[in-house]
């Protein structure tokens, strides 16, 4: 099996420790990774802000340059969702047959679950971690306990239930920034919750919210910090995350 | 009889006469976050409701097949619209009631305010629709020296107190029930001394007020939750009972029906009459469901007027992606669970339907030439949390996502973000533009950053860091790393 490993721009350019997580973890269960240089971007952010025409050529070169590849794994469930769902749409060439990205993308959890079968993937985190469903992964994707039933197998973790889990942390993308204020208000929700739960790390399948979230905590000082659930689930007693 | 719905000279836009000049949803959402009290109100009324709705749609095994064929039965239709259309009128019209065709909200009014004349009459009693909200009803009557007194209680606060709707179902769920009381003793001229702000006080003032107007009136307007094209039989289903009244007790009624709501024959309703008490009001079968087919001689009205309203119906209809809007059956389920909603308030939407589904009716209805309408699209962070509990499964992200793209295309000129947009797709179209913005972003991180994180960014991306640190630029991108080291740590990870 030739496993590529999709980073998404947002990680590549602001979060490479998650793709070196991946990569770390997904070598550890025996699977080497490749990373094919021509990737860039998968084209949510155009499509998402009404430039769907921009996000076109941004989705054929995404196809292009997986097609060698029998598993595309990636550490962004908003971004798997993206080329589940909107790629056979934007780039009808390929859509419905095997050749479609769509079908051999999996999210980190779901690769690893369904694809690999593994749940202890030998990961050591003595920490307390509240973990945060983030929409497409919930709603789009369908992950269900997935990464729950993950974290579950980590030795030494404290895992502690987050209230109203399922509720949006108001990111949402260019929504962040044109509706501002709604956005900082879902989020200080979000925060509130996320503090209730006395944990010292919040975990997600999604940079791009821990870091609305993430940078809410900093803010507040609220003492919580953030790490992708590769990040955590990479994490052994040699090499702690 | 007046203009047909959709005529040879294409589709045209609706109009919602009472709430032109809105500002955009942003603009107006900053107004309600800041008002805590509101947010209460709001948050406090949905939670509940949505844990209901949760229990009530569990119950039922086959609730998947239900909303699935609630989805096929609104396709159907939507694609044979003319058809039953026809249908429709054919059959109302022999059984002695006289169909009207709306093409917009002006000669609607016009054709109400007309009929209502003709009776001789100067007031009418209503029963809570949200078609004659669409259309400004009330105060075109009022224009024309017709006094309407709206019947549903919720309905009835909002026009004592001189208020917009902020919910489908509860058009005052912005509003406690101190609130209330204040409304009732400002505006309601026959209310009894000393009403405190208990909820059996309240309700009983309301319903006193009201049977005053039901033994009086002559006619009554009210909406059409479901139209059954074959009989021509027309249904409002509603809680309180106080519609029942008016479609029963007056002499003449008048229904305004968007020309969506039609269902082809009677048994479908078996579908819809469960789907939507348990969206709306969490209930398993809806209290009072009243079903009339024209008239009939000692027995109810005895002129009954249906007035078939487009308003930019047409137009959605034109929309492949969009037309799924049209689904709708008004549960508020969908605002009931938008975090955005939730926040932002009905009035926030600048029209009679606000939440998930107003953004999407909105500006297919009314184009989006208007700020609030060129806004719409953007008020949701595209959860999905609509589309999940949606009863005719509208996927309203997907139609969002399409009237993004339209307003990028028709609406106002955005030229920052467009330049913006241009200059990260050129950036992303090529890996070699990529790295070098990355290296770039990297050697700026010493300037921009302290401890990892970004206190303030410059321009529109200053909204971000008003009330969150953005992340520092890494010293070196995956990317980088990657083509350094072929993904070994131990090489200079
Ligand atoms: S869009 Fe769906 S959930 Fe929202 S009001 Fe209409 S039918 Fe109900």
């Amino acid at each position: 099996m030739r496993v590529a490993l999709f980073l998404t721009c947002v990680n590549d350019t602001l979060f490479p420790e998650t793709g070196k997580a991946t990569v770390r973890l997904l070598r550890r269960l025996g699977h080497d990774v490749e990373f094919p240089a021509g990737q860039t971007c998968c084209g949510q952010m155009h499509l998402n802000t009404g430039y769907r025409r921009q996000a076109v050529p941004l989705v054929t070169a995404f196809e292009e340059t997986f097609a060698p590849y029998d598993a595309i794994v990636t550490p962004s469930a908003s971004c798997a969702a993206m080329i589940r769902d909107w790629h056979p749409r934007l780039a009808p060439s390929s859509a419905g047959t095997a050749a479609s990205a769509g079908r051999r993308v999996h999210e980190l959890s779901e690769f690893l679950v369904d694809v690999l079968g593994v749940t202890d993937v030998g990961a050591y985190f003595p920490h307390r971690v509240t973990y945060h469903p983030t929409c497409h992964s919930l709603r789009t994707l369908r992950v269900g306990d997935r990464p729950l039933r993950l974290l579950g197998e980590v030795r030494g973790i404290d895992l502690r239930e987050l209230p109203d889990a399922d509720e949006c942390c108001g990111f949402g993308g260019t929504f962040a920034l044109k509706n501002s204020e709604v956005s900082a208000a879902m989020c200080a929700d979000k925060v509130t919750a996320v503090r209730g739960t006395g944990a010292e790390t919040l975990c997600a399948a999604d940079n791009s919210c821990l870091a609305h979230i993430g940078g809410a905590l900093t803010r507040t000082r609220a003492g919580v910090r953030t790490l992708h659930l590769a990040e955590i689930l990479a994490s052994t007693e040699q090499a702690p995350a | 009889m007046t203009g047909r719905a959709a005529r040879e000279d294409g589709p045209g836009r609706g109009a919602m006469p009472t709430y032109l000049g809105t500002p955009s949803f942003p603009d107006a959402a900053r107004r309600a976050v800041s008002d805590a009290r509101l947010r209460g109100n709001l948050a406090h009324a949905t939670t509940t409701i949505r844990a209901r709705r949760a229990e009530a749609v569990a119950e039922l095994d086959d609730w998947a097949e239900l909303r699935e064929a609630g989805r096929q039965i609104k396709d159907h239709v939507l694609e044979h619209l003319g058809h039953y259309l026809r249908l429709l009128e054919e059959k109302v019209t022999g059984a002695g009631g006289t169909v009207h065709w709306a093409r917009d909200a002006a000669e609607a009014d016009r054709i109400v305010a007309d009929l209502v004349k003709a009776t001789g009459e100067t007031e009418v009693v209503k029963v809570k629709s949200m078609a004659t909200q669409e259309i400004g009803l009330n105060e075109f009557l009022a224009e024309e020296g017709i006094t309407a007194y709206e019947t549903d209680l919720a309905e009835l606060i909002v026009q004592l107190g001189d208020d917009r709707p902020s919910h489908l179902l509860v058009p005052a769920v912005h509003r406690n029930r101190a609130d209330i009381r204040d409304i009732f003793l400002r505006a309601m001229e026959d209310v009894p001394a000393g009403l405190t702000d208990s909820p059996a006080e309240l309700a009983e003032a309301a319903r006193r007020h009201l049977r005053a107007k039901f033994l009086s009136a002559k006619v009554a307007v009210s909406g059409v939750n479901f139209a059954v094209a074959d009989t021509g039989t027309l249904v409002v289903v509603e809680s309180e009972g106080n519609g029942r009244m008016c479609l029963t007790l007056p002499e003449t009624l008048i229904s305004v029906m968007g020309i969506e709501k039609i269902v082809p024959s009677r048994r479908d309703l078996e579908v819809f009459l469960q789907l939507l008490p348990r969206s709306s009001t969490a209930e398993r079968m809806n209290p009072y469901t009243s079903m009339w087919t024209g008239v009939h001689p000692g027995d109810g009205p005895r002129n009954f007027h249906l007035v078939l309203l487009d308003n930019g119906r047409t137009a959605t209809l034109a929309d492949d992606v969009g037309r799924q809007a049209l689904r709708c059956i008004r549960c508020s389920a969908c605002l009931n669970v938008c975090p955005v909603y939730r926040r932002a308030g009905g009035h926030a939407y600048g029209s009679p339907y606000p939440g998930p589904i107003g953004a999407i009716l909105s500006p297919q209805m009314r184009g989006v030439g208007s700020e609030v309408d060129a806004s719409l699209p953007f008020a949701s962070s595209l959860c999905g949390a609509c589309y999940e509990v949606c009863p005719v499964a509208i996927d309203i992200p997907e139609v969002l996502v399409r009237l993004r793209a339209r307003v990028v295309e028709d609406g106002p000129r955005r030229p920052l973000e467009r330049v913006a947009m241009a200059a990260a797709g050129w950036t992303l179209r090529s890996p070699t533009r990529l790295a070098l913005a990355q290296r770039a972003a990297s050697s700026a991180r010493r300037v921009v950053a302290r401890g990892g994180r970004i206190r303030r960014l410059p321009g529109p991306l200053g909204a971000w860091t008003e009330t969150r640190d953005a992340p520092a630029p890494p010293s070196e991108s995956f990317r980088a790393w990657w083509a350094r080291t072929g993904g070994r740590e131990e090489d200079g990870g």
